[in-house]
């Protein structure tokens, strides 16, 4: 792992270093048969155009652990995430695979956030960030809060 | 717009408890599902030495719908499928409920070997009309505990059906 960030690394509006990602079909099986979300809306083309969009679509709850790794990534071993959310805004569509294990070209995600406040509670040094997942037109897909708890050097 | 009393009458009710537990492989493959390398999530060595001290699961594990998923064969309907009918009596016939977003809360680690309970209440169901029609939005209401009696997590979900 990375090393570890400090409460006194941070300011208001650092930005949480970033964590690119690709979607793709397989990575969507993948992900259903590691959650159990069985919802066709994610791999049945005419399921999909039924429910009103062009072809299936990536789970919202991916993009959420997309998120949380952007923060747990950041945060690191000692640090510890407390309050997260997010809201799925817009949908996003995974890249076909080309080979068993290559996507084609395409689609880049990007989670970013930044800090936009530091305080102490208590015992715990906080940060409140606000977080998105960009497409790859810059679109904020999913928009999000989370706040952290980081160790101190005291 | 009135939501039919049938629909209603499950806003409030707790939902069963969902007891599950947590096991190493099970977070490993989520983990890789998500294409996170982490090795507090796969690596005993690694885990045991942190602050942990046993590998853990990521935050948002304990919400995979595996865990709320019948364990019996021929299950009495869920809360959801339950919910699911109701709706498309009352014209939410999009065959897709879509989810609209989560908010949690952590409050404590959840460890590989630790037993998890849980419990879902529909705390709201909301109407709008959208662009393509009216729109119902649900939010539900989580609590999970672990064998401690510990609260571990709590987390509000909200889902759109058409």
């Amino acid at each position: 792992m990375a090393k570890q960030l400090y409460w006194e690394d941070v300011e208001v509006d650092s930005e949480i270093t970033p964590l690119p990602k690709v979607a793709t079909t397989q990575m969507l099986v993948k992900w259903a048969g590691a959650s159990g979300d069985f919802n066709p809306l994610h791999y049945d083309d005419p399921f999909a155009t039924a429910s009103g969009v062009p072809r299936p679509v990536v789970h919202g709850a991916l993009k959420r652990q997309w998120l949380i790794q952007l923060m747990t990534d950041w945060i690191g071993d000692e640090g510890a995430l407390k309050k997260f959310s997010c809201q799925y805004r817009g949908f996003d569509f995974p890249r076909l695979m080309k080979t068993m294990a290559e996507p084609h070209e395409g689609e880049t995600w990007q989670c970013l956030g930044k800090v936009t406040k530091k305080y102490v509670e208590g015992d715990d040094h906080c940060v409140d960030c606000d977080i998105r997942i960009e497409n790859a037109k810059g679109e904020v897909t999913t928009p999000g809060k989370a706040t952290v708890v980081l160790p101190s050097r005291g | 717009m009135m939501l039919p009393e049938e629909v209603t009458k499950l806003i409030g009710k707790a939902g069963e408890v969902h007891v599950f537990q947590v096991e190493k492989e099970p977070i490993r493959r989520f983990a890789d599902a998500v294409d996170d390398a982490n090795p507090l999530y796969r690596d005993e060595d690694y885990a045991r030495s942190s602050k942990y001290g046993s590998i853990i699961a990521p935050p948002g594990f304990i919400s995979s719908p595996w865990f709320s998923r019948p364990k019996s064969g021929t299950p009495s309907p869920s809360a959801r499928e339950e919910l699911r009918n109701a709706l498309q009596k009352a014209g939410y016939t999009n065959p897709a409920a879509v989810d609209a977003g989560i908010e949690y809360e952590f409050f404590c680690p959840v460890r590989a070997g630790d037993t998890i309970a849980f419990t879902s209440t529909i705390k709201e169901i909301i109407e709008r009309e959208g662009k393509t029609g009216k729109m119902a939005f649900v939010i539900t209401e989580t609590n999970y505990t672990n064998q401690n009696g510990d609260l571990v997590a709590t987390a509000r979900g909200t889902v759109i059906q058409r």
